[in-house]
């Protein structure tokens, strides 16, 4: 399944099948960093349209023509609702042909708005229902809850208008002043929505997406949840090989003692406590808004947004999400580097701790922290 | 005085323990096609052994259906209505189950228009004509109905009155499980327990019924209780209605009984079957608990159960050259073990009689000879590698452990293996899963919807324990040994200060009785 073809303009191209939708599901669990719901449905729609349809291929940008259209899709909404009430399948093709209606070009290509959660395989059901080949890029790199949060607003790209549908066939397009309102109003028709809906980005030129999207997201994840998948099969060194590859480290291993679970407005907030295997006297406390954003051990912040900080099964090495999270768990607490657009001054300021109420600066997680 | 008794694949066996938790009677009897006859003759051998007026409690823990699941064996075809339309149908249920379990679990579903939103809107009307249509169309074909709404643990209006239509149209005496009861969040995955469970239900009655009633022949009129995934008890009739609760009781049991046997608290347990060998680990003194989402004969649900590795080589496994190639099972010859197998007269060559050819068992009579020393050996190195393997994957570091061997079969474990610091045989080691059914711990549990928008959580979850406590404590948990196992926070309205469903489950073992 996974072969090199002759690319349509000069550019190596792979298939996306059952085999990679697996992996791909495994990767970005972990890419969630906690977040952004349980891949498991977006994977049985993945693999149910794949199996209709055929494999899907995976394209870079720049094999594209430079002013094909492209289309950015995924679902938003409190991954709590969304394993509740599963989708219909159609809101995802429904919320494509929407933003293609209203800016009158027909699509070439879609991508996945964010690579990490659900979002990483929606966009796979959609390219194989709809014939089109999926973009290897996506605006993020890691889960985050807000709309605004992603690579679009650092470079200065309008989400407008963004459009949502649901299972009911209603499809809402939200024209807004800027990135900020664009969230907050999409929002609210999410909630009106029953709080789950598709959503689906302006379309862009391959041109802007070749120079502004973070570029082989798609086969990033692919490759994390290869190496995830030897941690699972017991494979020597394999989570030593997994932190290699992502530049990441092993902040903590132990138990969850405490899972505090709040629920604001749209986001899960939360405090879950997770006490050293061996020394009792250590503990790790997270915080998390929908995902991980700091870990603190002492009072110390030891990883901070936007940073990656996953918790996975210490025996298995399964990512585990925060809504997962129970009393007892034995885990390994990792953190992940986010990509390079958001460990600048401007990511920083768009989704470092201060953005999500922290009076902290920002700092790197420090390489070789003792676990 | 307790009864502890296990129905495994192979045997019956039966304890009875003292106030003090003592081992004071022992029996071992094949398991019968009616589990009745099996439990009836272990329980008559025990009671011989002491006055059975003073038994007050028997607990049955057992295999039987957790393997009818993983065998596919006498699972009744479930009709299942999900209520969520147009929402959800992306989904279909059993999406991604094992072909030949959906074939046989499954006898047809519909995903009708209801269901509710998350604030409690209606996403439609019930669909009450379509709940109709369809269970007087599959009622015929159907042993049993499954029912699972969206938001159907926060709001339960539409899933009660589909069981209403259900026993309208199919008859007021068919089995309707509905998922709210069994699970918890996520319709998939409790949709998949409601099935499972609703499939169960013929079997699980066949090995209640035959518990119960096999008490009762003996003249008992001791409480019947069951053993649950976690170890704690559950009356026997809330069973019956619930197996699916109860289908890791078998590896819990074990690995408790491990515990009680060896007084090691953190080892590895080998438990040696007939046709299979179960991997666990103690830790303090209790199983470790699987940390993801818990399949059960390759579904997916959301129960937490002991972490757990199963191997399909046992006592039975049968030893057979195929095209130049050495296999050690997965076939066994089971409960006919003491018909077929060369060391007690019979033609087939088992693990048993390896066993007995390396000299790590002593049973029945082989020749020597009768096995070629090559094939001896070899299955040896294969069954040693296997366990050897498996062990590895179970332990969390590379530190040796103890190793705990436990089950009918355990002398083929052998005296060493890499990684092991010292294998543990204890007296009784052969019946540990009746052990563990007989110590299993009375339990209590809270479970209400609470908000924390006028007290803090603190206060709340902490009543909660405390409730949960005293619940476990008048099941007749010994109070200063009572533990919280679980606490689970589901959000209900997803609102702003919005409540919460809370769930805490406390167990402890038994007080002495007087």
């Amino acid at each position: 399944m996974w072969s090199a073809l002759p690319g349509l303009y000069g550019v190596p191209q792979m298939e996306l099948g059952a085999a990679e939708i697996g992996l791909l599901a495994l990767g970005a669990r972990l890419l969630g960093s906690g977040g952004g719901g349980d891949p498991f449905f977006a994977s049985v729609l993945a693999l149910q349209a794949v199996e209709r349809c055929g494999p899907v291929r995976l394209l870079s940008a720049d094999g594209l023509p430079t002013d094909a259209s492209v289309v950015a899709m995924g679902m938003i909404g409190a991954p709590a609702v969304i394993i509740e009430k599963p989708p219909n399948g159609r809101e995802l093709t429904d919320v494509v042909r929407g933003v293609e209606r209203r800016a009158g070009v027909e699509t070439a290509a879609v991508m996945p708005y964010i690579v990490g959660g659900v979002n990483t395989l929606l966009p796979i059901a959609v390219a194989a229902e709809l014939g089109l080949p999926l973009l290897d890029a996506d605006w993020t790199r890691r889960t985050f809850a807000r709309l605004e949060q992603s690579v679009l607003t650092l470079v200065g790209i309008s989400c407008s208008p963004v459009a949502l549908a649901d299972e009911k066939g209603n499809v809402v397009m939200v024209e807004s002043s800027d990135n900020h309102a664009a969230e907050r109003l999409a929002r609210a028709v999410t909630m009106a929505m029953g709080g789950s809906a598709a959503v689906a980005l302006p379309p862009l030129s391959a041109f802007d997406v070749s120079a502004h999207a973070i570029q082989g997201s798609v086969s990033y994840c692919l490759e994390v949840g290869r190496r995830i998948q030897a941690v699972q099969g017991g494979a020597p060194g394999a989570l030593r090989e997994l932190l290699a590859y992502t530049g990441g480290e092993l902040l903590f291993v132990g138990k969850v003692i405490d899972v505090d679970r709040r629920t604001t407005a749209a986001f899960a907030v939360g405090t879950v406590v997770i006490e050293h295997l061996r020394d009792r006297s250590r503990t790790l406390r997270l915080e998390t808004q929908n995902e991980n954003l700091l870990a603190f051990e002492d009072g110390r912040a030891v990883a901070m947004v936007p940073d990656l900080i996953c918790v996975v099964d210490s025996e298995t090495g399964t990512p585990i999400t925060t809504e997962e999270l129970s009393y007892g768990q034995r885990v390994n607490v990792l953190a992940l580097p986010s990509a390079p657009a958001w460990r600048t001054d401007a990511g920083v300021a768009l989704v470092g701790p201060r953005a999500f109420n922290y009076q902290l600066d920002y700092r790197p997680f420090a390489t070789a922290a003792t676990a | 005085v307790r009864i502890g008794i296990d129905i495994g694949g192979t045997n019956t066996d039966a304890v009875i323990v003292d106030r003090h938790e003592r081992v004071v009677a022992v029996a071992k009897r094949p398991t019968t096609d009616d589990p009745l006859t099996g439990i009836s003759d272990a329980l008559t051998t025990v009671l011989s052994q002491v006055d059975a007026s003073a038994v007050q409690r028997a607990m049955l823990g057992t295999t039987e259906l957790a393997n009818a699941l993983l065998e596919r064996r006498g699972l009744d075809p479930v009709a299942l209505v999900r209520i969520g339309a147009p929402a959800t149908l992306g989904i279909p249920p059993a999406a991604l189950w094992p072909d030949d379990l959906r074939a046989r679990a499954l006898a047809g579903y519909t995903i009708v228009a209801g269901g509710f939103e998350f604030d409690g809107t209606p996403i439609a009307p019930l669909d009450e004509d379509a709940v109709r249509r369809f269970a007087s169309s599959i009622a015929e074909r159907a042993a049993a109905f499954a029912i699972s709404s969206v938001f159907g643990s926060s709001y339960p209006e539409h899933a009660l009155r589909a069981a209403e239509l259900v026993r309208e149209c199919a008859g007021e005496q068919v089995s309707v499980t509905i998922a709210h009861e069994i699970g918890t969040a996520g319709l998939i995955e409790r949709e998949n327990a409601a099935i499972l469970n609703a499939s169960l239900l013929s079997s699980a009655e066949r090995v209640i019924g035959g518990f119960q009633r096999a008490l009762a022949d003996c003249g008992l009129s001791a409480e019947a209780f069951l053993s649950q995934n976690d170890g704690t008890l559950m009356g026997a009739s809330q069973a019956a209605a619930f197996p699916i609760l109860t289908v890791g009781s078998g590896p819990t049991n074990s690995i408790r009984g491990a515990w009680h046997l060896s007084g090691v608290a953190d080892a590895l347990v080998v438990d040696v079957g007939g046709t299979s060998t179960d991997i666990g680990m103690l830790a303090g003194g209790f199983p470790r608990e699987s940390a993801r989402a818990v399949e059960i004969g390759g579904v997916r649900t959301n129960f937490r159960m002991p972490d757990l590795i199963s191997i399909a080589l046992g006592g039975g496994s049968i030893v057979a050259r195929r095209d130049g190639e050495l296999h050690l099972g997965p076939d066994s010859v089971g409960w006919r073990l003491a018909r077929e197998a060369l060391c007690f007269g019979g033609s087939t060559t088992t693990l048993t009689d390896i066993g007995v050819a390396g000299g790590r068992l002593e049973l029945g009579t082989l020749d020597p000879g009768a096995l070629g020393s090559e094939l001896v050996a070899s299955a040896l190195t294969r069954l040693d590698a296997t366990l050897l393997e498996n062990c590895e994957r179970m332990k969390s570091s590379h530190e040796p452990l103890p190793l705990v061997a436990v089950g009918g079969a355990s002398e083929l474990v052998p005296e060493r293996l890499p990684g092991v610091s010292e294998v543990i045989r204890a007296p009784h080691h052969e019946v540990a899963n009746a052990i563990g059914a007989a110590i299993a711990e009375a339990s209590g549990s809270f479970d209400r919807i609470v908000s924390y928008q006028h007290r803090p959580r603190a206060d709340v979850v902490s009543e909660a324990r405390e409730l949960a406590v005293g619940e476990a404590v008048r099941a007749g948990a010994a109070r200063d040994a009572v533990r919280i196992v679980s606490v689970t926070e589901i959000p209900v309205t997803y609102m702003p200060g919005g409540g919460c469903r809370l769930q805490v489950k406390a167990a402890g073992p038994l007080a002495p009785q007087p």
